[in-house]
């Protein structure tokens, strides 16, 4: 009985490290080495989506690490926008993402587009979480109050209350083109988002 | 019975873990690089750079270099950002030394990186030594799952064997310390 015990013990252990070994860490960044939390791997999609392409894309205002408050609707008209959900800060591949935008303003600039990054945290953990970045050329938006509002309304909540890693392509007339509600343990491919942008042209 | 069985499945665990530890290592200074192959790149410029011919695929201890510095790096890692104008440095540190130019070559791996991806970090550092893509982390795998930015310098023999003479995780800090540090361990004058 006991030995059985034993032998069972053991065979969870060794499913539980080799399960551990499996996922893989996207979160490289030597910048973010100690400070992430790693969850593991996520089931890849936890949402019910409420939107589709063509759909008039929801009208929201949220406050930003700036300052300002961010509405959707001040760049109707002007501007192309990219909203990219990213489920929280502290969390692997996300803590990347956003630094890879960071670099490629041009691109945007180049399709007339703006980029919102929004997420559920409060505004200092937001903060906090992005000052290492370097300064952003985008705004960081935070849905922390009520919770996860304009996330729920976008149909990328989970069920734990953070967001799906997803990405909404809007152009100037506020309709949405393309959206990628991505699998939250993978980071968006650049081109698939800049081959979207070009179809806007 | 049951002991016979305990003891099976404890060495299979044990074992199981060894091998997936020992493919998870960096590279180690005084070894060998792991088995990587990266495709021979289209631009001519930089054939002639790492001194290839053809299409296919190519081992890094197939470059024609006395020295090759390898960076690990991703363009969605901020501080490879930081790094891109320091490795530049010392590469146009070589390049302008007739004593080490042809002789130390440079190229990066952009780990979880895409073809677009590496050529968009490419373009806007403006980094004028070759750049892979390893969008699916085989070759990030293979070197120990390393965090970024990650530098392996190996020093090819005549014979076309190899050791790895540094292998860091971090920033190199300063493109001419880093150089004297290369020529020293690799005995290039």
């Amino acid at each position: 009985m006991h030995k059985k015990r034993i032998a069972r013990l053991i065979l969870i252990i060794g499913i539980i490290s080799i399960v551990s070994f499996i996922t893989t860490d996207q979160c490289l960044s030597e910048m973010f080495k100690d400070y992430i939390y790693q969850p593991g791997t996520l089931k890849p999609l936890d949402s019910m989506p409420k939107l589709k392409i063509g759909d008039q894309a929801p009208d929201f205002t949220l406050p930003s690490i700036s300052g300002e408050k961010i509405s959707l609707s001040q760049h109707l008209g002007k501007k192309n926008v990219v909203i990219s959900f990213v489920p929280a800060a502290w969390t692997p591949v996300c803590s990347d993402q956003w630094p890879g935008y960071n670099l490629v303003k041009n691109i945007f600039d180049k399709y007339d587009a703006i980029l919102l990054g929004i997420t559920v945290d409060n505004i200092p953990t937001l903060y906090a979480w992005t000052f290492p970045m370097g300064k952003l050329w985008f705004p960081v938006l935070s849905d922390f109050w009520p919770h996860g509002a304009v996330a729920e309304r976008y149909g990328v909540l989970r069920s734990n209350g953070v967001s799906e890693r997803a990405l909404f392509v809007i152009d100037k007339k506020g309709i949405i083109r393309y959206i990628d509600v991505h699998n939250i343990n993978k980071r968006p491919r650049l081109e698939d988002l800049v081959e979207e942008l070009e179809k806007l042209k | 019975m049951k002991k016979i069985t305990i003891l099976l499945v404890v060495t299979i665990f044990l074992f199981s873990g060894l091998v997936v530890f020992a493919a998870n290592e960096p590279p180690k200074e005084g070894g060998m690089l792991p088995d990587i192959k990266l495709s021979v790149p289209n631009s001519p410029e930089e054939k002639t750079y790492l001194g290839l011919k053809g299409n296919g695929s190519f081992t890094i201890p197939q470059i024609k270099a006395n020295v090759v510095i390898i960076e690990i790096f991703s363009m969605y890692c901020p501080y490879c950002q930081k790094e891109a104008p320091i490795v530049n440095e010392l590469y146009n540190a070589i390049e302008k030394n007739p004593d080490l130019k042809g002789k130390i070559k440079i190229i990066g791996i952009g780990a979880g990186n895409t073809p677009f991806e590496v050529d968009t970090f490419k373009k806007t550092y403006d980094i004028p030594f070759p750049l892979f893509p390893d969008e699916d982390f085989s070759i990030h795998k293979v070197c120990g799952e390393v965090r970024t930015p990650f530098f392996i310098v190996i020093k090819i023999n005549k014979k076309g064997t190899h050791q790895v003479i540094y292998s860091e995780l971090g920033t190199i800090k300063n493109a001419e310390d880093f150089l004297k540090l290369i020529r020293k361990r690799s005995g290039l004058k």
